[in-house]
């Protein structure tokens, strides 16, 4: 850790070591921003004032639409859309398995493409239709893959597999299903753990070849 | 062609009751309930590896916005438990008990704040100041402080020496190194104090009940005051077999914040914090005569523990058993470093031991130039060589027959390295996985309710394997009444005593109590329709004619006598077919084939998945999975999942998961026996030999990787 200290050198006022928030946003206004910080923001770093008031200004508003229904939340800058989704918006169904990007089990479709929510923070969404594993079905009636999930046994202790089936719908939209060996190269991103890989492909080969739009 | 078959074989049977439920994102898993008022909290680790902490600056984290507390040995509330247990007794790190730091990345001290963001900043602005001591964690040198943790981690019978006298003989050293278990779901809890003398968890942990008893335990109130709930765990593999210091410090957070709070841990903690496989040193001596029967076995292993906690698996158990061999000595071995606490890993003992013995009786097997399946056959134990007592069921001959036929044995070269195909070099091995067949006690409730829904509850958990699909299975049999009729209500203390679900006891152990509750429901019926009763009772009939609202029995189930008549054991056997590229050593599996001789399968489609699953955490032992220490600093250096490789989609090929489905009925009423060991057991040194018979190299520390091929 010593190590790590000589190396980083931080900024006198940048680094959040420094003394917190106050003088980050007291630093950052004075160089930068004067003209986009309110006035009271300003005054609160430089008066010592209460972090509550200042951190007031810290989060910022994020409009999407999650399931197709508008969503309106101010959140903090560092909140991952995984965090928004599962500690805000009760939508537990995403996983946190990794928090890194390495395993996929947070996957959603932004716009219809598939992220990792957890390597997405949430105000890089903003204005944007977020797909998750509850905006699947169409009520009772689940979505093609999800049906070949569970006739395929795809999975065990299921909790990578929401991650798996939004990558899975993904991976036929991209017109990377051709194959097994693709749906293997194009899945590789989705770890499971307990092993139902073959089950998995075997799923997302029926719902393609069923030729069902996804 | 094959996908065709596959695809047929994947469907097979019906699906899972809880299947919907995760295919949906309605599951939900321990962190996954949202209650008034949470507070979340984060964990410091020790940036040391042993020592002592002499300060810890909590004030910038204290100072943060949203922060509740910051916990540490200096200002952590008192554990009952911690301070009536006898300080000289080993035991799990008691957290924040004192200021000794006894592995790297132990938990110091806990922030609680009232968003994850929050208390995971404060946390890093958490900064202590230690003594550091001289640290040990290097298993190669400190073996020669390996120690027996108890008696019967040593055994011999007959002349251990007898190998040296064999015509033919092998005599190598095994190496597995450390792996971790990575459950796809975090270990988390949300801890909440309902009264100064009562706690609820939603915890992930695979036995509500030990879960309970243990909190109890170690906040002094009663065992009925704790509440623990775990509807869904998210993988375990051993993993959440005890409680861990996490789960103690989210309930301490609770405590001292008066808020609910969850503590979900990262995935650099499940490396250190939840325990791991520990590496193991292995040394096997075979000895066998021309005509390949064994004449002796001696078979030594050494693992890593804690320095705090004993804790040894059985690796060399496997040569008291697996053969006939009238002279064995076995021992097992731990070292004590200062490193995290090894725990149960799937398939504990048999899938450390089986890597040295099934790769030592391949090695022999060329040695003597005798097929390795002949070679085995040769020395099939037809009794239990350990105690004499007969199998309460064993049809290993079958298993080796029907895995031969899948993956076409027949097609194997004896010679190595001696096929190729497109420029790949092209190997076969095999190996076989034992594991206990054991059966607990279990006490359950199966209640037909006035709409003719039958409801069974007990407290056992489910990490994955489809516990409810084959409880139900079974009852709609036993009460001959369609499945969609039954619930099997699961995963909460407040339900009959169950076991942990560990060591591949649960289809026996719950499934022989549903079996005798709904026995005993169906005579109730029976006995209500009189006159002998009829075939297929309508039960909310009968229930109706009788002005009755429900119909409940109670089953207590147990082993019996059998444990004294017989050895029981699941088995398995591995067949794999390998690609070796001889210019990158890069292997790729062509095919597998795994043989399940586990009684009669109840639920055909969970049980394949089952196997499959067991089979690529197997693959995962083989060819990838390795946890390092930097011994410089005592830390893992590689605790998340680009640098711990787990295999993934484009590693595996299909597998084939068959099944030689003879019931047991020696070891329980529905003679069925567990797979969720065996389908790992073994598949080490499946691949490892099917690599040796592709390119001629032996691999004896795993795991293989292309840099030892070429």
């Amino acid at each position: 850790m010593e190590d790590d200290k000589s190396l980083l050198k931080p900024q006198q006022g940048l680094h959040p070591e420094d003394n917190s928030r106050r003088n980050f946003l007291k630093q950052s206004t004075l160089l930068t921003a004067v003209a986009l910080t309110p006035v009271a923001a300003v005054k609160a770093a430089e008066s010592h004032m209460d972090e509550k008031i200042a951190e007031a200004f810290e989060k910022l508003p994020l409009k999407m639409e999650v399931n197709g229904v508008a969503k309106s939340l101010q959140v903090e800058p560092r909140a991952t859309l995984l965090d928004i989704l599962r500690e805000q918006l009760d939508l537990t169904g995403t996983k946190k398995g990794c928090d890194h990007g390495q395993c996929g089990a947070c996957t959603v479709h932004v716009d219809g493409h598939r992220v990792n929510s957890c390597l997405t923070l949430g105000i890089m969404v903003n204005g944007k239709k977020i797909t998750t594993i509850e905006g699947l079905a169409k009520g009772d009636d689940l979505h093609p893959m999800q049906e070949a999930f569970l006739k395929h046994d795809g999975f065990q202790c299921g909790y990578c597999t929401p991650g798996q089936i939004m990558s899975a719908v993904a991976c036929i939209r991209e017109g990377h299903a051709n194959s097994e060996m693709e749906i293997r190269e194009y899945m590789s991103g989705n770890i499971c753990r307990c092993g139902a890989y073959p089950n998995i492909v075997n799923a997302i080969q029926e719902v393609k070849e069923g030729g069902i739009a996804v | 062609m094959e996908d065709k078959i596959s695809n047929k074989n994947s469907s097979k049977g019906p699906s899972r009751v809880d299947g919907r439920l995760k295919v949906t994102g309605a599951a939900k898993y321990s962190a996954e309930y949202a209650l008034p008022g949470m507070a979340y909290g984060v964990l410091v680790g020790s940036t040391i590896t042993k020592g002592t902490i002499t300060s810890i600056d909590t004030k910038k984290a204290e100072t943060a916005p949203g922060v509740l507390a910051v916990i540490s040995h200096f200002n952590c509330p008192k554990v009952p438990g911690y301070d009536s247990a006898d300080p000289a007794v080993k035991g799990p790190l008691k957290i924040f008990h004192d200021n000794k730091i006894v592995y790297n990345g132990q938990p110091i001290a806990v922030v609680v704040a009232d968003s994850f963001e929050r208390a995971l900043f404060a946390a890093a602005l958490v900064k202590a100041e230690y003594n550091a001591e001289k640290h040990h964690t290097n298993l190669k040198d400190n073996l020669t402080k390996a120690v027996a943790p108890h008696d019967d981690a040593v055994y011999s019978r007959g002349m251990p020496e007898a190998w040296k006298t064999a015509a033919v003989t092998v005599e190598q050293e095994y190496i597995l190194p450390s792996e971790v278990h990575h459950p796809m779901e975090l270990h988390a809890i949300i801890a909440r104090w309902d009264a100064a003398d009562k706690i609820s968890v939603w915890d992930k942990t695979q036995g509500v009940k030990d879960t309970q008893s243990n909190i109890a335990k170690l906040f002094g109130i009663p065992v009925d005051n704790v509440q623990v709930h775990s509807k869904f765990v998210g993988g375990a593999f051993g993993s959440a077999l005890q409680v861990w210091p996490h789960e103690v410090a989210a309930i301490i957070g609770a405590k001292v914040v008066k808020r609910p709070v969850k503590l979900v841990l990262s995935r650099a903690d499940m490396a250190t914090s939840v325990g791991y496989r520990p590496h193991t040193w292995q040394k096997i001596a075979i000895g066998a005569s021309a005509d390949g029967k064994l004449v002796g076995v001696v078979h030594e292993a050494a693992g890593q523990t804690s320095t705090f906690e004993d804790f040894a698996e059985g690796p060399s158990d496997v040569s008291r058993q697996l053969y006939a061999c009238p002279n064995v000595s076995t021992s097992n071995k731990m070292v004590s470093l200062d490193i995290g606490s090894p725990t149960w890993m799937r398939g504990p003992g048999p899938a450390t031991g089986t890597f040295a013995l099934e790769s030592a009786m391949d090695e022999l097997s060329y040695k003597l130039n005798i097929d390795p399946i002949e070679l085995r056959l040769r020395n099939y134990a037809e009794t239990d060589p350990e105690s004499g007592k007969p199998f309460s069921g064993k049809n290993l001959k079958d298993a080796y027959r029907l895995g031969a036929d899948n993956i076409g044995w027949s097609d194997r070269s004896q010679t190595p390295g001696s096929v190729t195909k497109d420029g790949w070099l092209v190997g076969y091995g095999i190996s076989g996985g034992v594991f206990g067949a054991d059966r607990e006690p279990v006490t359950l409730t199966a209640t037909m309710m006035a709409d003719g829904k039958l409801v069974l509850q007990t407290a056992v958990s489910d990490i994955g394997p489809g516990t409810a699909t084959a409880m139900v299975a079974v009852a709609a049999e036993t009460m001959d009444m369609p499945a969609d009729k039954i619930r099997f209500d699961l995963g909460d203390s407040a339900f009959p005593a169950a076991p942990q679900q560990g060591g591949s006891t649960i289809t026996s152990s719950v499934g022989s109590a549903v079996y005798m509750a709904c026995r005993d429901l169906k005579e109730k019926f029976q006995q209500l329709i009189g006159n002998g009763g009829t075939d297929k009772p309508d039960y909310a009939k009968v229930l109706k004619q009788h002005n009755l609202q429900r119909l409940q029995v109670t089953a207590d189930s147990k082993a019996g006598k059998e444990v004294d008549t017989y050895a029981m054991y699941s088995w398995s056997v591995h067949f794999v077919k390998v690609l070796v590229n001889p210019a990158t050593g890069v292997v790729k599996l062509d095919k597998v084939t795994c043989v399940a001789d586990n009684g009669r399968i109840i639920s055909p489609k969970t049980a394949r998945s089952q196997i499959i699953g067991g089979a690529i955490m197997g693959i995962g032992m083989a060819l990838m999975e390795e946890a390092v220490i930097d011994d410089r600093y005592g830390r893992v250096i590689n605790s998340n999942f680009a640098d711990y490789h787990v295999p993934v989609n484009a590693d595996i090929p299909q597998i084939e998961a068959l099944f030689v489905n003879k019931p047991d009925y020696n070891i329980n009423p529905i003679g069925a026996k567990g797979m969720g060991e065996i389908s790992l057991i073994g598949m080490a040194a499946a691949v490892a030999n099917a690599v040796y018979n592709a390119t001629g190299k032996r691999v004896r520390d795993l795991p293989i990787t292309p840099d030892k091929l070429i």
